[in-house]
Parts: structure tokens; sequence; C-alpha cells
């Protein structure tokens, strides 16, 4: 595998700013520490079955904690708020 | 009081039969944190007003009859840990200003038993190291010579115990982040089984493989803060229904992987594992060579998969509900600004990876490849099971190492060559003094690494307590 890393476009999507100095190090960094990591493509999975004891864990519906119990608390550490709801920038724009 | 050889045990002791108070004990340790922590710089923050309130408290219950374990022993908390109404930043400076909203589950259990809880701990940032050095404010020095790191990521909870500024303290460990310090630092270090200690309040690195445990300087000591840590918890879906305690009778019978072991490790650090052997050997142990064909795969696997369930985990820090918010003009700008400010270096480049192995196109070459061969690696590890109580190894390839002596991350990310396999496989591993080795004129402390089978964690505390005999 000699897969060319476009590390702009991976910052991206990571939804990192980050500065071109930094850029051009991980532009070095990564494909080293991916050349490291390749070193298992040589190993054989063949026949190889994981995690067979996996299962989903839920919690029954049920016994809701009283309205309002956490509200304060969890919208005391949101960075802006309007009342009682987070406020966020709009998220979807229309094109003009 | 001198509290540079006490233990729990001994504390408990003393605390019962009333020589000294709770709070005489939780003040001789502030003062020790006033007096040794502008150096060392384990805490992020120390809590001496409610410390001493929690320590009457504890001597009150003392008073009446109603101790328990831990009643009025003073602990530290690594700084990934939720105490409600705390600050609890991971030593981010996304997290820089973030209030705990509820306890950890292990903070709860700890409350409930009336212990002291001194401060918040230095770490590597969201637990990314081995050395403190990816710290938000600073690194943590290492108290058997301060020009080295304290290993890492839990370096501050290690280093607050090693310099008797806390009895015990609490880390996490996601690929050796107990264990690697530990052993920097001459304690004992365990990372349990997973899913026997729950993980509800702990900030998640990588689910697959983190873990709570406990630092402490003996092995008794590892066992009454994993006996109070322990346990099932609803709020936690990986936590195990019932912790089975794996009661198989020992064989005492120990493996080495002698050929995974031996490259790259310092002699001196070997000559110190084959003399622990020995001893092991006067104490009835049979110590054969055992081969574990996937073992060497381990440290590229976790270089996969940690990076992969970090990514994924980190992306709620996006200054929207909680933490840092940079200012900007659309949503997406908030979202980069704020993680590329508040996130460090090392998060950002293990994010950016992370991002590589799952993205469209490489996530069957990297993370579904490395899941397979993690799966061989485990069954590697039942195989073993199968002829040995434990697998043991030295717990690091080399003692603590200075400051900016690992500034490339390949050769950080091999400190954890010994460490990771565990959690990998999800068995409890305990590292437990060796002896020191010297290193420019430092006598350096070593651990010795014992993996045993998943709920194995008696098996561990025996044979640590034989290999902690013969140090003393």
């Amino acid at each position: 595998m000699n897969e060319k890393l476009d590390i702009t476009a991976l910052a991206k999507l990571a939804r990192l700013e980050v500065s071109s100095e930094e850029l051009a190090r991980l532009e070095k960094e990564i494909p080293s520490i991916l050349e490291f990591v390749r070193t298992i493509q040589t190993v054989d999975v063949s026949g190889v079955q994981e995690d067979k004891g996996l299962r989903n864990v839920m919690r029954a519906d049920e016994n809701p904690h009283e309205t309002e119990l956490y509200t304060k608390k969890l919208l005391d550490a949101a960075p802006a708020r309007e009342g009682d709801r987070i406020a966020v920038k709009q998220v979807i724009s229309r094109k003009k | 009081m001198d509290i540079s050889k006490l233990t729990i045990v001994e504390a408990r002791r003393a605390l019962d039969a009333k020589e000294y108070s709770a709070l005489d004990l939780t003040n001789a340790y502030l003062d020790a944190i006033r007096a040794k922590d502008g150096e060392i710089h384990a805490y992020l923050e120390v809590w001496e007003k409610s410390a001493r309130d929690e320590a009457k408290t504890a001597d009150e219950k003392i008073r009446r009859g109603k101790a328990s374990t831990l009643t009025g022993i003073p602990i530290a908390i690594k700084d990934n840990i939720l105490v409600e109404g705390r600050v609890a930043s991971s030593a981010s400076k996304i997290l820089e200003h973030y209030v705990a909203t509820y306890d950890a589950t292990v903070i709860k259990k700890l409350k409930a038993q009336g212990a002291v809880f001194l401060g918040r701990t230095n770490m590597d940032e969201f637990a990314m190291g081995s050395s403190t050095e990816n710290s938000a404010f600073g690194p943590t020095k290492n108290p058997h010579d301060t020009k080295r790191v304290p290993g890492g990521s839990s370096g501050g909870s290690a280093a607050a115990v090693a310099a008797h500024m806390a009895l015990a303290a609490l880390g996490s460990d996601t690929g050796g982040s107990i264990r690697q310090p530990a052993s920097h630092t001459g304690l004992n270090g365990l990372k349990p089984t997973y899913g026997a200690v729950s993980r509800f309040g702990l900030m998640a690195l990588g689910s697959s493989l983190d873990q709570i445990g406990q630092l402490t300087h003996t092995v008794a000591d590892s066992q009454i803060l994993f006996d109070a840590i322990c346990g099932h918890d609803e709020n936690d879906g990986t936590s195990l229904p019932d912790m089975k305690k794996n009661n198989a009778p020992m064989k005492r019978v120990i493996g080495v992987p002698r050929i995974f072991l031996e490259k790259g490790t310092d002699s001196d650090i070997l000559a110190c594992f084959e003399k622990t052997l020995e001893k092991l050997r006067a104490k009835g142990y049979t110590v054969v060579d055992i081969d574990l064909p996937n073992l060497s795969y381990s440290l590229a696997v976790y270089y996969i998969i940690q990076p992969a369930e970090a990514s994924t985990n980190l992306a709620r820090y996006d200054g929207i509900r909680y933490g840092l918010s940079m200012q900007a003009p659309s949503i997406q700008e908030v979202y980069s600004k704020t993680r590329g400010v508040g996130f460090g270096p090392e998060v950002r480049r293990r994010i950016m990876l992370g991002t590589f192995v799952l993205s469209s196109g490489y996530a069957d070459a990297y993370y579904r490849k490395a899941r397979s061969v993690r799966a061989l690696i485990r069954a590697d590890f039942t195989r073993a099971f199968e002829s040995v109580d434990a697998v043991v190894t030295p717990t690091c390839p080399s003692p603590a190492f200075k400051f900016g002596a690992k500034s490339d991350p390949l050769a950080m990310y091999a400190e954890d060559i010994f460490s990771v396999p565990a959690n990998l496989a999800g068995v409890p591993a305990l590292s437990v003094p060796m002896g020191t080795v010297v290193s420019d004129d430092s006598d350096l402390p070593v651990g010795f690494q014992i993996i045993g089978p998943h709920g194995g964690e008696e098996t561990l505390f025996a044979i640590g307590n034989d290999v902690e005999k013969f140090e003393v």
C-alpha cells in the first residue's frame, strides 16, 4: 500500500484547525507512524472470529429522574445559552 | 508521624488505635505537598479545605466505631476522573475550566467509605502519552530524579504517591498509563480486568481499552483499593455483570515470552528480571518459556485501535455543550478553531491518525485488520493461561528517561511495548517494583509486570506479594 496522504483534507475531516508548520510536520510524522503500524498487514487473519462474546447492553427504560434535576448544572457548563437552551450558530444555511 | 514509610494498612491500624487522627494524617500530606510539589508538580489542584473537612468527618466516623477500610485515607485523583463540583480538565486547555457535574462511580464508592481527596493530579493530555510532557499545564518530575519523567499518562498520580504527597492514587490505563509510571517511580500499579471497575465518570480515551486502577506503595494496599472500586455498575455498559473472580487453584507456573521481550530491552533491566525469576523459582514456582506468537504485533495493533477510538471519543469536545468555545462566524469554524486551539499537538496527531485509519478506503486495511490481529493476540493469552498462572515481563524496556529524550512520537510509543498487550486482551496486569538500575549516577526503579487471566486479580496479588517479599 502506498497511499498519498492529503494532510490538509485529513485535518478538515477531523475538524481541526492546524497551522501550516504543524501540517508540514504531520506530513512526515503520520506516514512514518502508518509505516510502522502496517507491519500487521503480513499477519494471516483468515478464519479469525472476533468478538464472539459481545452483546448489546441496554438499561431498562424506567425510573426516570425528576424533571429539571440536572438542567441547571448541565446548562451552566454550556459556553452560550438562551434561556434554558444551548445556543449554537446556524447549522443549515440557505445557499444564495 | 513519619509518612515516608506509611501504607494504607498501617494508617488504618494507627487511625483505629487513635495514635493520630485522620485530620493529623491529612495535614501531614498537605504539608508534604506544600513542601515538595513546587518542584515535582504532581498536582494540578490541591483541595486543602475540603480535604480537611473530609478528614474531620472521617474522624467522627472512626470515633463512632463506623470506620471502613478507607475512612480517613488521603488519596489523589487523576484529572480525567470526575468529582462533582470540581474542575476536571484531563490536563487539556479545552477543559481547563470544566466543572464536573457528577461523581464518577469510583469516586462515589470512595466517598461512601469516607476517603479523603487531596486533589487532582497531572497527566498527559487526555491520557495520551508516556511521560506527562503532553500536559497543557507543564510536566511532572520524577521524585527519584527530577531531571527525568515520572512516566505517564498517570505521571502526576505516580509522583504524588512516590514523593509521599498522597498515600495512594487513582489513575487510568489505556495502554500502560498506570503500570509504566508505577514502574518508573517504584510503585505498585494495577490495570484491572476490562470491565472489573466502572468507567462511569472517566473521560473516555480508547473505550475498548480503558480501565481505572490504583497506584500504591504495597501489593496489600493495591488489593484494598481494588476491592473498594471494583464491581458491577449499571451506568457502565461495559462493566462485567458480576465480577467473577478467577478462583482456579494456582498451578504455580509462570510463563516468560522470552522471544518477545529480549529485543530492545536494556540489559540491566533483563538482569533484574532474571534475578526476580530466580527468586520466584526459589519460592517454588516453575518458570517456563512460552510462545505467544502474535504478541510482537501488539504495539502496531494498539496504535491503530487506540487513535481510532480516541478520534471518535474526542469528537464530543467541539465547543458547544461545555469546555472551551472559540468565537467564529460559522458553526464549522467554531468546531475547528475550538479543537485546534484547545487540543495540544499529541492529541491533534492522534485524532488525525485515528481519522485516517477509520476513513473510507483505509478502514479495512488498518482498523478492521487491527481488530482481527487483536483477536489473535487475545487467543494467544487464552492458550497461554491453560498452562501458566501468569505471563511475566519487565513493565518497560528501559527506566525513566530524561525530559525531551523522546521527541519522536514513535520512540515515545515504543515505551508501551510490554504494557499494551494486556489492554488489547482485556486481561489484568500488575506492575511491582523489582529493584533499581543505575543510569547517569541515578538509582532508577524498574517494574516487574505480572499478567493474569480475565478476573485473575487475586493471582496477580498472590504472585506480587511473593515478589514484594524479597524486595524489602
